[in-house]
């Protein structure tokens, strides 16, 4: 068995190397800090594969590009920041609604605006849960090393093709700009579109719950004569904006298969939350903090438990209840005012507090050891 | 239906939703023609927001009808996922030259190979009758109700000066004339744009026309037209035609390595 390759490369450079292991042959994108090097690394290596690397005009531009490139039948993906991933998200609504599988990374620094362009922030959480118009379910991950941007990038695009529609990676300036040690696997699991079945009428919009609420996938250029249309629409993509029912039924089928699917995406990591009293939960960067001070409270024989969350969204709720049965306060530090927290509090129902931080520095393992100490 | 209907439209998509006298149907047959002569199978559309984005939505292929503005970058995937397809975008004036204005210069200057298809009526007429970048000075509309205080592009002018190898301008007062412009700019190599300027009685001819008459706006049209270059235009006439041809630009490809 061919064994593992070893580098010493930062989060960005991951993200690349897991992109194009998962099959990506398109990127296009737009420099903006701290994302840059992920258009430098990938106009270098995509040509090595044979791939497709576009500098575009914008934003804008960019995750459109994407989608074209997808329907033509390549596995796409862009890199931007605050202001770009605030352009892109008309792109990722049209995404969502036309079924386009394609991967968006953001490496999340301090706004609002141009805010703070060379410092980590987590204040896109909810941007990129929320952040286009209209009803509809994200899939958003959130790597805490480098070794996890790789990992994570690859699951992006399984779970982008899986489902057919944009997953977001949702990295930060400082997992992408940390050097350390990332086995680059030789072999992954890949997952591609399922192509439409022979001798079976192909309608390219519609699946019902026996098939997940998923589509089969025919490319352009497949003879299907496909029409794709941002326009809420029926099975075969003709308008249907004017007819209620037929409008609800494509916006419930988009969020069901998010939704009903969730067992199929969630990812968390719990460690020492058995017999916890209190638990940190933490997502990105701030969960290496977090794990610290666990660990620390553990030598001083405190009941602490720690949840590292690798998908942020869909939300991980079961899991998160699960633990409310036990644990009596949940304590949530992030690099931004406290938007996590909310989610936390609304699903466990339970002392949850903030432990916020802005102005680009990340919590140390002792902030977030002082406030286990207060509510022990 | 007409032979070529039965065979190249959409039928689960009609009836269009084009106004009585719009110029959009005659835009559709051109395109039809010309794909049937070209072979339907080698065609992929793009589109974006606006009345006259729909054109390709009625031609059973595989077409992708886009955001407001993005029908040139969606395109610009499109053609590097399948190089061997003829990329077609179809556009409105508003579309392409406000709010994909910047989409469609870096095209131009990239010089990839698609054909976008502009159809311009002066107006914004899906959403009313407002005022577009290519409506004329001083002219009503929904929000100019004093008058238009700006100028328009000369979209034509734009396309050459930004780096298009392919410019025409056309106008639907002459069809058989556009039928074969369409595919002379889908033959060609490099970034080919065509301008075709359409009657729109319910917007334009009501705001800026004086009259929602189609035969009369369709008269205006080819009283305005000019065929010889070098005869000068005057007042509201414009040129029709090729107005540049250029074969010494590089057409874009993406950069590769090792062996071709």
């Amino acid at each position: 068995m061919d064994s593992n390759n070893v580098r010493i490369i930062h989060g960005n450079e991951a993200c690349v190397e897991g992109a194009i292991l998962a099959g990506c042959r398109l990127f296009a994108g737009y420099p903006i800090t701290p994302a840059s090097e992920v258009a430098e690394i990938m106009a270098n290596r995509l040509p090595q594969e044979k791939g497709t690397f576009l500098q575009m005009e914008d934003e804008l531009a960019s995750i459109n590009a994407l989608i074209g490139a997808s329907w033509g039948g390549l596995k796409a993906m862009t890199a931007t920041s605050g202001p770009g991933f605030s352009l892109m998200q008309e792109g990722i609504g049209y995404a969502v609604v036309s079924e386009t599988p394609c991967v968006i990374l953001d490496v999340m620094r301090g706004g609002p605006s141009t805010g703070q362009p060379t410092s980590s922030a987590q204040q896109d959480v909810y941007q990129a849960r929320y952040g286009t118009h209209g009803d509809y379910e994200a899939i958003v991950l959130t790597p805490s090393s480098a070794q996890e941007a790789l990992d994570l990038t690859i699951r992006a695009f399984n779970l982008s093709e899986l489902f057919l529609t944009p997953v977001i990676v949702l990295s930060d300036a400082i997992i992408g700009h940390t050097r350390e040690r990332v086995e680059i696997p030789v072999k992954v699991d890949i997952v591609n579109r399922q192509l439409p079945l022979d001798g079976v009428e192909y309608v390219p919009f519609d699946a019902d719950k026996t098939k997940r609420w998923i589509p089969y996938r025919a490319n352009f250029g497949m003879g299907h004569h496909i029409v794709v249309d941002g326009q809420l629409h029926d099975g075969y993509g003709n308008r249907v904006g004017h007819i209620p029912g037929k409008s609800a039924a494509l916006v419930q089928r988009l969020c069901a298969k998010i939704k009903d699917n969730i067992d199929l995406i969630t990812d968390i990591e719990l460690r020492e939350t058995e017999d916890a009293e209190v638990v940190l939960v933490s997502y990105g960067s701030t969960s290496r903090p977090a794990l610290r001070a666990m660990k620390e409270a553990r030598k001083l024989g405190q009941k602490v438990g720690w949840v590292k969350m690798k998908t942020l969204f869909p939300f991980p709720e079961k899991e998160l209840a699960a633990l409310s049965q036990h644990v009596r306060t949940f304590i949530v530090p992030e690099m931004n005012m406290g938007k996590i927290v909310n989610e936390v509090a609304r699903v466990t129902k339970k002392q949850t507090i903030s432990v916020p931080k802005i102005g680009g520095e990340l919590h140390s393992p002792d902030e977030i050891l002082k406030v286990i100490q207060e509510v022990l | 239906m007409n032979s070529l209907g039965e065979k190249y439209l959409r039928k689960s998509s009609l009836p269009t939703l084009f106004c009585p006298g719009c110029g959009n149907g005659t835009i559709l047959n051109a395109m039809v023609r010309v794909a049937d002569k070209m072979g339907l199978e080698n065609f992929s559309f793009v589109s974006g927001i606006g009345c006259s984005s729909w054109i390709p939505v009625f031609i059973n292929s595989d077409v992708l009808h886009t955001l407001h503005g993005r029908a040139i970058p969606v395109a610009t995937g499109l053609k590097m996922a399948q190089p061997n397809k003829h990329v077609v975008v179809f556009s409105g004036d508003g579309d392409c030259l406000g709010i994909g204005g910047n989409h469609f210069i870096h095209a131009a200057r990239r010089n990839i190979d698609i054909t976008v298809v502009m159809i311009n009526n002066y107006i914004y007429g899906m959403t009313g009758g407002q005022v577009a970048p290519t409506t004329p000075h001083h002219v009503t509309t929904k929000t100019t109700p004093y008058g238009n205080p700006e100028s328009p592009f000369d979209a034509c002018v734009l396309a050459s000066a930004a780096g298009a190898t392919f410019v025409a301008r056309q106008t639907t007062a002459y069809p058989a004339q556009l039928q074969k412009c369409i595919e002379q700019a889908i033959q060609h190599k490099g970034f080919s744009y065509i301008e075709v300027i359409t009657q729109c009685p319910t917007q334009a001819g009501r705001n800026i026309f004086g009259s929602g008459d189609p035969t009369f706006l369709y008269n205006e049209l080819k009283r305005r037209a000019v065929i010889n270059p070098n005869q000068p235009i005057q007042g509201n006439e414009f040129h029709i035609g090729i107005i540049l041809e250029r074969d010494d630009k590089e057409v874009f490809k993406p950069m590769t390595v090792g062996e071709e």
